[in-house]
């Protein structure tokens, strides 16, 4: 079994459309929270085979689209430094701030260098002993308990030069948000896997328990997608609301309490400032003590006023409430090579998948 | 940006596995699934295992959607 190919068989896949479009009986709108379901979506062209009265939305899961303008601007500042060197995966490297990006500043001959896991970072920092490092620490639940085993490293090693620009949120504060705000209407959740993996069912309960909502964990090949919506179908039908895990093979109800007491034991929660959705408490962390030296935040530079282009739609694409072809700006002045907001930027962001697939 | 794809655990050395993805075998570090062996599978989440995978819960959700598929 290789877990991808045997869950993109199309004979299934048609079979389980069927039964969709025989079962769903009235006009529902459900949201993927996550940026990878989103392209998964597009790209084995789900939204096209299902009835048009199921609506899929696009949640705020991709964490490079959700990081505020600030934290771009105050990651560009200490790229200027002339001791510093940033390390970010890449991503991060074409999203706008204010007036310029990391890729420009890379361009204007910063080191800027992308990684691909957290533990490249140390190795940078062991490299470069006369320079500081700063780790530009993006994620949700999947990624941020990965930073904290290198934090742990940092301070078993007794390395001194790196640091750690966090800007890590945390799900299930931000779907208690969308849930609570009334433009949006939604009768149920496609769960993401892999925070999922990590977190187990119980930081989801509210979801049905306070807001009467279904929702289902669900992996990211094609049948897994149509069996997580099929499976939301079936409780709307039946005036259900459960937490189901439709990706068995993967998240357990319990999660991954290893990788969780990572994260808690260099971190503790805190309020988070979201693109589009703004403040949300509990959806961020602050350092522990004995951790506060490593935040980059700490540094001193000057960082300019932040500023937003007035016609970005970004703020309303992450909450589902507008389509990226509502945007003035869509294909027009905003295409991939060009990113006016970060969801153009960003591989999972909804308008770049919007730009590819439609 | 929470992509995981899947291996084959092939080799393991203190907190770090070798690991066969696709015919590439990798390092990827175990601190966060230390009870994983050999022969296990895991999904790789930038260069650590996240979780096992269980492969009787693979085929048990495969064989449910194909009775599904076929039950109309």
């Amino acid at each position: 079994m290789k877990f991808i190919d045997e869950f993109r068989d199309k004979g299934i896949a048609e079979g389980l459309i069927r039964k969709i479009r025989k079962t769903c009986t009235r006009p529902i709108q459900l949201m993927e929270v996550c940026g990878t379901h989103t392209v998964a979506i597009f790209r084995y062209g789900i939204r096209g085979l299902l009835p048009e009265h199921i609506r899929l939305l696009s949640g705020p899961g991709c964490p490079v689209c959700v990081t505020p303008n600030k934290d771009i601007d105050l990651a560009i500042a200490l790229s200027r430094q002339k001791d510093v060197i940033i390390v970010t995966f890449g991503d991060m490297m074409k999203v706008p701030g204010s007036t310029s990006s990391l890729q420009k500043e890379k361009a204007e001959g910063r080191d800027i260098r992308i990684i691909y896991s957290s533990l490249d970072a140390l190795k940078i920092a062991k490299e470069n002993p006369e320079r500081r490092i700063v780790f530009l620490a993006i994620g949700f639940e999947t990624t941020s308990p990965t930073i904290a085993v290198a934090m742990l490293q940092v301070k078993e090693e007794k390395i001194q030069n790196l640091f750690f620009l966090d800007s890590q949120k945390r799900v299930p504060p931000a779907l208690r948000a969308l849930l609570q705000s009334k433009r949006l209407g939604i009768d149920g959740l496609i769960l993401p896997g892999h925070v999922s993996a990590i977190l187990g069912t119980k930081p989801y309960q509210f979801i049905s328990k306070e807001f009467g909502r279904p929702a289902v964990i669900t992996g990211f090949e094609p049948l897994d997608i149509l069996q997580g919506i099929w499976q939301l179908i079936q409780q709307i039908e039946e005036n259900r609301a459960a937490i189901e895990i439709q990706y068995r093979r993967v998240v357990r109800e319990e999660g991954n309490p290893t990788a969780r007491s990572k994260i808690y034991e260099v971190f503790e929660e805190d309020e988070g400032i979201w693109r589009g959705l703004g403040l949300i408490p509990n959806s961020g962390y602050r350092f522990k003590e004995s951790y506060k030296w490593m935040d980059a935040k700490n540094f001193d530079v000057e960082v300019e006023p932040t500023r937003e282009h007035p016609e970005c739609l970004c703020g309303e694409v992450l909450q589902g409430i507008k389509s990226p072809l509502e945007c003035r700006l869509f294909k027009r002045v905003c295409h991939p090579e060009n990113p006016v907001g970060p969801c153009m930027v960003s591989i999972e962001g909804t308008c770049h998948t919007y730009y590819k697939f439609q | 940006m929470c992509l995981g794809i899947p291996g084959k655990v092939v080799k393991l050395e203190k907190n770090v596995a070798k690991v066969d993805v696709g015919g590439i075998v990798r390092d990827i570090s175990i601190d966060l699934c230390p009870d994983v062996s050999v022969g296990e599978y895991v999904l790789i989440h930038t260069g650590f295992a996240i979780q096992k995978i269980d492969e009787e819960e693979a085929k048990e959700t495969l064989e449910l959607l194909r009775k599904m598929a076929g039950a109309i």
